[in-house]
């Protein structure tokens, strides 16, 4: 189970309204390399899991990636919550205000809902890792996108720049967990 | 046909009224004093040691022999309940685990609400 803090995990004050920026960002939060998916990812993976440093990890960064999660959403909200509807249409969200207000709604930038095949569990420890070392990777790449087209606006940039340190540390904590396993399983087992 | 909802309770906070309201005054004079900046600050500490602590866990996951991560993660759990109890006694409850005679729960502003505009 879980305990809420009522605190983010980095601090995020966004001075400026900017729809624009919110329109891509909410990649991070329901896109296929989003915080929701990773979260969700390595939370459903952690039951197969062969050793208890893999079950540890995945239960751990699972976790944080839902602190993760709330940051990514803080930053769409904080970026729209006071947008007129000129800004709206100029930052080509009508459509997206339409279903969904200003409410903050699991989706890629192009617009596609979160889609559960981004949880990729291939019932295969080895397989799943891999796929999470790969996740971390896409993650990281899409932050340094992201960082790309917030260059103006420090307010966005510097939990952008946490948020990618963060995926680094993810891909190595999961590379060391993915050998433990290769480990545990090239073990001769006798009966 | 209306249920009469009854609210009361036996525990012993009616008892510790008096004593609690004179507590409670207190904290709100410490509180007066004490200003956003400061709240802010003891926020960000603590934000500061939960970093810490995360990272050494994850860390400690996948290297759970190292002594020294061991230390250093005992150190600032430590520090971390002793900056919390400090700014939940004034600022009110970071996790609903925290007991109050009335719900704090509600009063502070919510994580994503930062930011002037």
């Amino acid at each position: 189970m879980w305990t809420y803090n009522k605190i983010l995990q980095y601090p995020i004050n966004i001075k400026c309204t900017d729809p624009k920026l919110a329109k891509v960002i909410i990649s991070q939060y329901g896109g296929p390399d989003g915080e929701m998916g990773a979260a969700l990812r390595y939370l459903s993976q952690r039951f197969g899991m062969p050793d208890q440093k893999a079950k540890a990890i995945l239960n751990d960064i699972g976790t944080e990636e839902l602190a993760h999660l709330e940051m990514v959403g803080t930053i769409v909200h904080q970026l729209t919550k006071n947008a007129s509807i000129e800004e709206i249409e100029k930052a080509g969200l009508s459509a997206y205000y339409t279903d969904h207000g200003v409410d903050v709604y699991p989706q890629s930038a192009a617009g596609n809902a979160f889609n559960a095949t981004a949880l990729a569990c291939k019932g295969d420890a080895i397989a799943n890792l891999q796929e999470d070392l790969a996740a971390e990777q896409k993650a990281r790449a899409t932050y340094e996108k992201l960082i790309d087209l917030c260059r103006d606006n420090p307010d966005v940039l510097d939990p952008l720049r946490y948020l990618r340190a963060r995926e680094v540390v993810h891909f190595q904590r999961f590379g060391e967990a993915l050998r433990g396993v290769q480990e545990k399983l090239a073990e001769k087992t006798i009966f | 046909m209306l249920l009469r909802e009854n609210r009361d309770c036996s525990c012993d906070l009616e008892e510790n009224n008096e004593e609690e309201m004179c507590m409670n005054k207190n904290i709100m004079q410490v509180e007066r004093r004490i200003n956003c900046q400061e709240k802010e600050e003891m926020l960000q500490n603590i934000r500061c040691y939960e970093f810490a602590i995360t990272e050494l866990g994850l860390y400690l996951d996948t290297h759970p022999d190292d002594r020294k991560a061991l230390c250093l993660h005992r150190k600032y759990c430590n520090e971390l309940k002793r900056l919390e109890d400090m700014y939940q006694k004034v600022y009110g409850p970071l996790t609903i685990k925290y007991p109050c005679n009335k719900w704090r729960w509600l009063e502070e502003p919510w994580p994503w609400e930062g930011g002037e505009n």
